[in-house]
Formats: C-alpha cells, structure tokens, sequence
C-alpha cells in the first residue's frame, strides 16, 4: 500500500483550490536496472476527485508524469467543512483514496 | 472481482459488459468511471495520432488556451511543472502532449462544469520539446503550444 496523499483544499471567495501530493514511483517503463533489464512501467493511470460525493475533476495519466505526482485545480461551490476525496488507481490495479475536508 | 472486470475492460469489447454490471449494480458509476484508460491514445508515438486517437484530428490553433506557471527552461527534465488555463467557453477536457517524449501523451483532464478549466501538475520531459495543450470545447478541439528547453533529460536514459 502507497504512502498516504497529502491534500490541501481551501476556500477563497467562490472557488475551492485543491492542491495534492500522491505518492508513486511513476516508472515510465523506458529505464534499465544495472543488469540491463527493462524495469516494467508502474504508474498511476486514473485519478478521480470528488466534493462531498460529486466529481469535480478526474483524469487518465501516462507515464510522463513526475515521480511523486503532483495536482492543482479549483471549483466552484466548496464550503468550509464540505469533504474532498481524492483516488487513485495504477496500472497494476493498485489504489489509494485519502480524503480532507475543506478548509 | 477485480482481476475480472479489468479483464472486461481490456477486452475492448468490455462497453456493453460494463454497461450490464453497471445497471446490474455491481459497479459504482463513479469506479467505472475510474476504470476507462485511453489505451490507444497512451500507446501512439507522434503528434497526428495521438490527437487523433483523442478524437481531435484537426484542432484549431487558439489564443485562448494559456500556459502558466510553466519555464522556458526547465533544468530538470523529470520534474517540469505544467499549467495549463483554457479560456474558452465550455471546455470539457484539458490533454497535454509532449512531442518528443517516447509516448506523447502525459495526461489528459475531464473537466465538470463547475470546475475552473484550469489545471496545474508536474511531468517528465525526455528533451526540449513543444508542449501542446489540447482541450475540447463543447465537442471541438483547440490546441496550443510552447516549446520548453530541457537540460537535463527526464526518462532515465
């Protein structure tokens, strides 16, 4: 199991920024261990963000994002105390929701 | 349970099965959704086909799609950060494709309304390279790029 996210959600006039720190290796699958083996590619491949139970983001990465990925964006409606829940899935079938609740 | 409804998913003609578990309950909406990978478009290895296979053969260049937070140089290519704000009215995803990485395509953003189109994440850059926001707005598609100098490589090599 994955280390836990680190998320920040914060009210500002109308909108909501989310800010998240997931935790994942993110092997693109190109790189060689000293052997000269292929190390398999093991990546996050679906994250889905939700706001007391409602989507308001979700996404399908690659292997190019970074190592230890890294997410930004804000809504529209988040209220103080109003729970955020981030998941992820890899492509292995690995997965992981950690969840915060808007500051 | 799991090994079992990736392998539906995988076997492309996994949509109809999926549609049976959804309405037979035994999925979420929410999980499937968290199920779908654009396999073919992760896999392609040049510009016309990835945006192709995202569904957006031919996007129109646009001003309206905005680069942020985003170096002209970026000294380490495994970390580059990326931000990217579509000002055009009812932008439904957001893609961003790097040319000359292995596979072009880094990620791509379902945006609900009620979202701001504007997303902001980190991803590795194999050289220098355009990077291209492609966003679909209202079932078209807009593109945008900005060539971002790479020092030091970011896919291992």
């Amino acid at each position: 199991m994955a280390d836990p996210m680190r998320i920040r959600a914060a009210t500002l006039g109308d909108s909501t920024e989310v800010k998240v720190l997931m935790s994942h290796e993110m092997e693109t699958g190109q790189r060689k261990d000293a052997q000269g083996q292929t190390i398999p590619a093991w990546f996050i491949q679906n994250v889905i963000v939700t706001w007391n139970g409602r989507t308001v983001l979700s996404a399908q990465w690659g292997t190019a994002v970074s190592k230890n990925p890294f997410l930004s964006f804000k809504f529209k409606g988040g209220a103080k105390g109003d729970k955020i829940a981030i998941s992820w899935m890899d492509n292995r079938g690995d997965k992981r929701t950690d969840e915060t609740v808007i500051a | 349970m799991n090994e079992m409804r990736r392998r539906l998913i995988q076997s492309g003609g996994g949509m109809t099965l999926l549609g049976l578990l959804l309405a037979a309950g035994w999925l979420k909406p929410e999980e499937a959704q968290a199920q779908t990978w654009n396999k073919a478009a992760f896999d392609t290895h040049s510009l016309t086909d990835t945006m192709k296979a995202l569904g957006g053969g031919d996007p129109a260049q646009s001003k309206d799609i905005v680069f942020f937070q985003t170096p002209e140089i970026a000294e380490n290519g495994a970390v580059v950060p990326i931000g990217v704000t579509s000002n055009i009215p009812k932008t439904e995803s957001i893609a961003i494709l790097i040319e000359k990485n292995p596979n072009l395509l880094a990620a791509v953003f379902d945006i609900p309304t009620g979202t701001e189109t504007s997303i902001s994440t980190r991803v590795k850059m194999a050289q220098s390279s355009n990077v291209y926001a492609l966003v679909r707005a209202d079932g078209k598609y807009y593109v945008a790029a900005k060539d971002i100098k790479v020092t030091l490589g970011g896919c291992g090599g």
